[in-house]
């Protein structure tokens, strides 16, 4: 480490117990306000029509006999969208929240009206007549690779793609370091195999929402769910030419987002209706358009070969991972690649990922964006390898085992990590030592994720009676204000319920990234810290000039100014109530900010164990038990840290076993509800068991990590795993849903 | 001068070297060198790069210092979720 | 297209509205009447977010009209505190941390009460397959799970 660690030694009051989140109440009484919830006077229902096919060409769009029909206010396509946006990201964002030139898959919004109700709106979008060329299509990545598929885009690829591809492969990515044809010589076993996942939905309970109203004066205001409200701000200032001052955002109470809330569908579409209309315009997604049209995560195909010596080391990896993002290029093939071998010390591992477009809907982060499918194949092909050598599996993770020291498959050297930590408590805890019954299996798996910083503001305010509030500018997913609260508190030594947290508008801070990366807790929380420290700075100052001392010679102990050292005089201590009391005469209102672009997240990894059982007849799976263990650098909350621990491992065990988009020949998406697209129910899961560990982040002043992501990382393999020993058979292709491991276990 | 470690696409772009030396002594000025000094990495650099600077990864901070000892590693640009 | 208009009662008040026939329940609660305690997930029965509780049957709000009301109690989550006291199982998912995000929240706890009124000591197995037609993505159901357990015990001891 050649950085010096930021994270001080010391007893922490607040941060590490359990205290009631402050919108506790308003969430189980239903008064909460969420996307859909709020509504304005003479708002109008805004809707949009979604193209039918997979690919066609947009020949015309008629939008009259809509536009005359009574109570339609506004009706929008591309034409109404600035012509030329200069970001090439921000430019397929607008086309596809609104299609130009091309539907490029089935649910692509192609216009949208406004009209006085849902009723109306319905009946308007079936007066808009759009003719359709219709072209061939592609959805399977394998087959959008292929020379003679058909295109999406032409002259897109980056320069890495080498000549003679397919149109639709848009990037290469190569990762790795040292000579794997050197490391493959020394193995006594190499194994190669392929692995598919099919593309995931995160699911969320919340349909996108909002509510934007345009004024005249080119001024607008918009409510919405989302997961960064400063990040919308600026993409629909972006995709409407305003300028970013003159759109407010605020967030709604968000109905969760899992990295599905990070960019926007229907925020420019309703700006630009209400800026039309000249009425506020509220849009609320139904379920099959949050499938059809939202953004799901990328299906893979991935070819994995490792070579491991007889004693379980392993001598050399490679993987080449080919990712389909939807209709657009930017699938996380990069972010899988550089995670793929993270977990493991290798002197040689080379890794190969393609970026690949198909007629689907573009994809959006998925927590851990890109690193379940890498880890799915790799941590299945060292299981296989294990096996094979009559290797334990966990033995075999820690004698490879990255650690402080380890260069890093992606590049940079690991500072103090705690993947050890989490196989030495796996395989001390009883779950790894409690016996299988007939048709069961136990699997585990490591995984990993980077973890970001990024731009935070954070403003916190003494009122004249002592009472504290913080504004954040990221939107509290599960139970942030909580961790926000308890960090503010534990700083400034003041009880828990004196401080309240709440979400600031776009207006109110400046600006702040999205929630994802697993960088709320920490780079809000070190926000949130910083500002707490300045607070603090400035009431010994006052203290100092009440008491006539040097202001060095003040110090905050235990939630007041005390005079220190013998010079300083000898005078009672003043608490921050008693400061807060008298700021007004002594120099005026009392806050501490902090605006920063917080770097120094650190990586988090987890070792996740499962056990399942396997109906040979029915080719059902249940999960019998399920234990994460995972480093969380401090847990500000532990209840919250294992409420993602947990969440991240049912949705594993979703993605594992039951979850898949499912496409047509005709190229449509043929399960867009949550009757067909089952993601877990309370009936099939038992008790998620959780171990967190505490490795310091030593770039966090309390050591905290993110914890959301790494938590979806291990299960996918971990459970098929288990599954793959329970049946006797290895599978390879998730979802592992019943005909798939009927399949499987009659071809055995 | 720097030692900056590159990754594979990276590597590939300039010739297959995975390590150069940059004369920097901030995240700004190690990246307006490379990209003087190494026209085939731009189109990357535009397209945006993490770096790790002594096992920590950051993003846009220009002034971050580098140590002439610093482990620097270009990263593709990270995204979350 | 004439509307319809409802006599009914909710959460124990008197309620009055007029709708469309082909509006839902759910609709009415959430758009006429601005109960918007109540969610809407899917649309089609499959999410409970909506789950209210007419004439002492659970149902989803999303799967009747709203002129099936007529005549006839909806209990939403908007009744079930008494004044300022939160009902237990309101309580015991705040201590147990059994929410994240919270949108599922209503539609749990509505579904959990009319579980604990028919069975007030249920299994774990029974809590899971009665709780199996609410989906809640952030929290894996864990911590749900233990809330209701723990209301059910405290319910079953005030008794
Ligand atoms: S909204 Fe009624 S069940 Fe989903
Ligand atoms: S807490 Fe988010 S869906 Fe249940």
């Amino acid at each position: 480490m050649a950085l010096d660690s930021k994270t001080e030694a010391r007893k922490f009051k607040i941060v590490g117990t359990r205290p009631l989140r402050p919108d506790g109440i308003d969430k189980v009484t239903g008064r909460a306000r969420f996307g859909a919830d709020m509504s304005a006077p003479g708002m109008l229902v805004g809707l949009i029509l979604r193209s039918p096919h997979p690919h066609a060409r947009i020949r015309s769009i008629d939008t009259t006999r809509a536009e005359s029909m009574e109570g339609v206010h506004a009706v929008v396509t591309r034409a109404d969208f600035p012509a030329f946006v200069e970001d090439e990201a921000l430019a397929d964002v607008l086309d596809n929240c609104m299609a130009g030139e091309k539907a490029l898959y089935d649910g692509h919004a192609v216009a949208a009206v406004a009209a006085t109700s849902g009723a109306v709106a319905r009946a308007a979008l079936k007066l808009i007549e759009v003719e359709y060329e219709l072209l061939a299509h592609v959805t399977d990545v394998d087959e959008a690779m292929r020379p003679d598929a058909p295109a999406l885009h032409e002259d897109r690829a980056d320069e890495t793609v080498p000549a003679g591809m397919s149109d639709n492969v848009m990037a290469r990515h190569e990762f790795g370091h040292g000579d794997i044809d050197a490391g493959f010589a020394k193995a006594d076993r190499v194994l190669e195999r392929g692995y598919r996942t099919e593309a995931t939905h995160q699911g969320y309970i919340e349909p996108h929402a909002c509510l934007a109203t345009f004024g005249s004066d080119g001024q607008a205001d918009l409510w919405c769910c989302t997961q960064g409200h400063y990040m919308v701000r600026n993409t629909c200032a972006a995709i409407l030419g305003m300028e970013q001052g003159r759109l407010r955002v605020t967030a709604s109470e968000i109905g969760g987002g899992f990295g599905g809330k990070t960019t926007v569908f229907l925020e420019p579409v309703a700006l630009m209706l209400s800026k039309k209309a000249g009425r506020p315009v509220k849009m609320v997604m139904g379920r099959a358009e949050v499938f059809r049209a939202t953004g799901p995560t990328a299906s893979s195909s991935i070819d994995v070969r490792i070579g491991m010596a007889k004693d379980g080391r392993i001598t050399a990896g490679f993987a080449e991972l080919r990712y389909q993002g939807g209709a657009y290029p930017g699938s996380p093939v990069d972010m899988g690649s550089m995670s793929a071998f993270a977990p493991y010390d290798l002197e040689h591992v080379k890794t190969v990922g393609w970026d690949v477009v198909t007629n689907r809907p573009k994809q959006a982060a998925y927590r851990a964006p890109g690193a379940p499918m890498a880890a799915f194949a790799v941590e299945s092909a060292i299981d296989e390898l294990a096996r094979e050598l009559g290797l334990d599996p966990l033995e075999v993770r820690l004698k490879n085992a990255a650690r402080e020291g380890t260069r890093a498959s992606y590049g940079p050297t690991f500072p103090a990590i705690g993947l050890e930590a989490t196989l030495r408590k796996a395989k001390d805890h009883p779950h790894w030592s409690a016996p299988l019954g007939p048709n069961q299996g136990r699997g585990v798996a490591c995984g990993f994720w980077f973890n970001f910083g990024g731009d935070t503001c954070v403003s916190l305010n003494i009122t004249p009676d002592g009472t504290v509030t913080v504004s954040e500018g990221n939107p509290d997913i599960g139970g942030s204000r909580a961790s926000m609260s308890m960090m503010a508190a534990e700083e400034l030594g003041i009880p828990y319920e004196k401080v309240r947290t709440i979400i600031a508008d776009t207006g109110a801070l400046g600006q702040n990234d999205v929630t994802d990366g697993s960088r709320v807790t920490f780079a809000v929380g070190l926000a949130t810290i910083e500002a707490a420290r300045a607070a603090k700075r400035e009431m010994c100052k006052r203290a100092a000039r009440i008491w006539e001392i040097e202001e060095d010679a003040v110090v905050w102990e235990d939630g007041a100014a005390r005079p220190a050292g013998p010079n300083a005089g000898k005078h009672p201590p003043m608490s921050l109530a008693e400061i807060a009391a008298v700021a007004t005469n002594t120099g005026g209102p009392i806050a501490g900010h902090c605006e920063v672009n917080a770097e120094g997240a650190g990586v988090s990894f987890a070792t996740h164990m499962v056990d399942t059982e396997v109906d040979p007849e029915t080719g059902a799976v249940k999960i019998l038990r399920y234990t994460v263990f995972q480093d969380a650098g401090k847990a500000v909350h532990p209840a919250y840290v294992e409420g993602q621990f947990q969440g991240g491992a049912v949705q594993g065990i979703g993605w594992a076993l039951n979850e898949e988009y499912i496409y047509g020949e005709d190229g449509r998406l043929q399960n867009a509800g949550f009757l067909d697209y089952r993601i877990p129910v309370a009936s099939d899961l038992p008790m998620i068991d959780t171990v967190i560990l505490e490795i310091p982040n030593p770039g966090h002043p309390y050591g905290v990590r993110g914890v959301g992501e790494t938590s979806i990382v291990p299960p996918l393999a971990a459970v098929a795993n288990a599954v793959s020993h329970a049946a006797g058979v290895r599978l390879t292709h998730l979802p592992i849903s019943p005909p798939r491991l009927l399949a499987a276990i009659g071809a055995k | 001068m720097v030692r900056v470690r590159l990754w594979g696409s990276l590597a590939a772009a300039i010739g297959g070297q995975t390590e150069i030396e940059v004369e920097a002594g901030t995240l700004r000025e190690l990246l307006d060198t490379l990209a003087r000094d190494y026209p085939a990495l731009q189109p990357q650099l535009e397209r945006g790069v993490s770096v790790a600077i002594d096992g920590v990864i950051y993003n846009d901070d220009w002034f971050t210092p580098i140590r002439p000892d610093s482990e620097v590693v270009l990263l593709a640009r990270l995204k979350g979720g | 297209m004439s509307r319809i208009h409802v006599t009914t009662t909710i959460n124990g008040e008197a309620a009055e509205f007029l709708c469309d026939a082909g509006e839902t329940l759910l609709d009415v609660l959430r758009d006429r009447l601005g109960l918007t305690g109540s969610k809407e997930g899917c649309g089609t029965g499959d999410c409970g977010a909506c789950s209210v509780v007419l004439d002492g049957r659970l149902v989803c709000a999303c799967l009747v009209l709203g002129a099936e009301a007529e005549g006839r109690t909806v209990g939403t989550i908007e009744g079930m505190t008494t004044g300022e006291a939160l009902h237990p199982l309101q309580r015991k998912f705040l201590e147990h941390a059994a929410l994240q995000c919270g949108i599922c929240t209503p539609g749990f706890l509505v579904a959990a009460k009319a579980l604990l009124e028919r069975t007030p000591d249920p299994t774990e197995e029974e809590a899971r397959y009665w709780l199996a037609g609410n989906l809640c993505r952030c929290t894996g159901y864990d911590k749900i799970i233990r809330a209701v357990l723990d209301a059910a015990a405290e319910m079953r001891e005030a008794h």
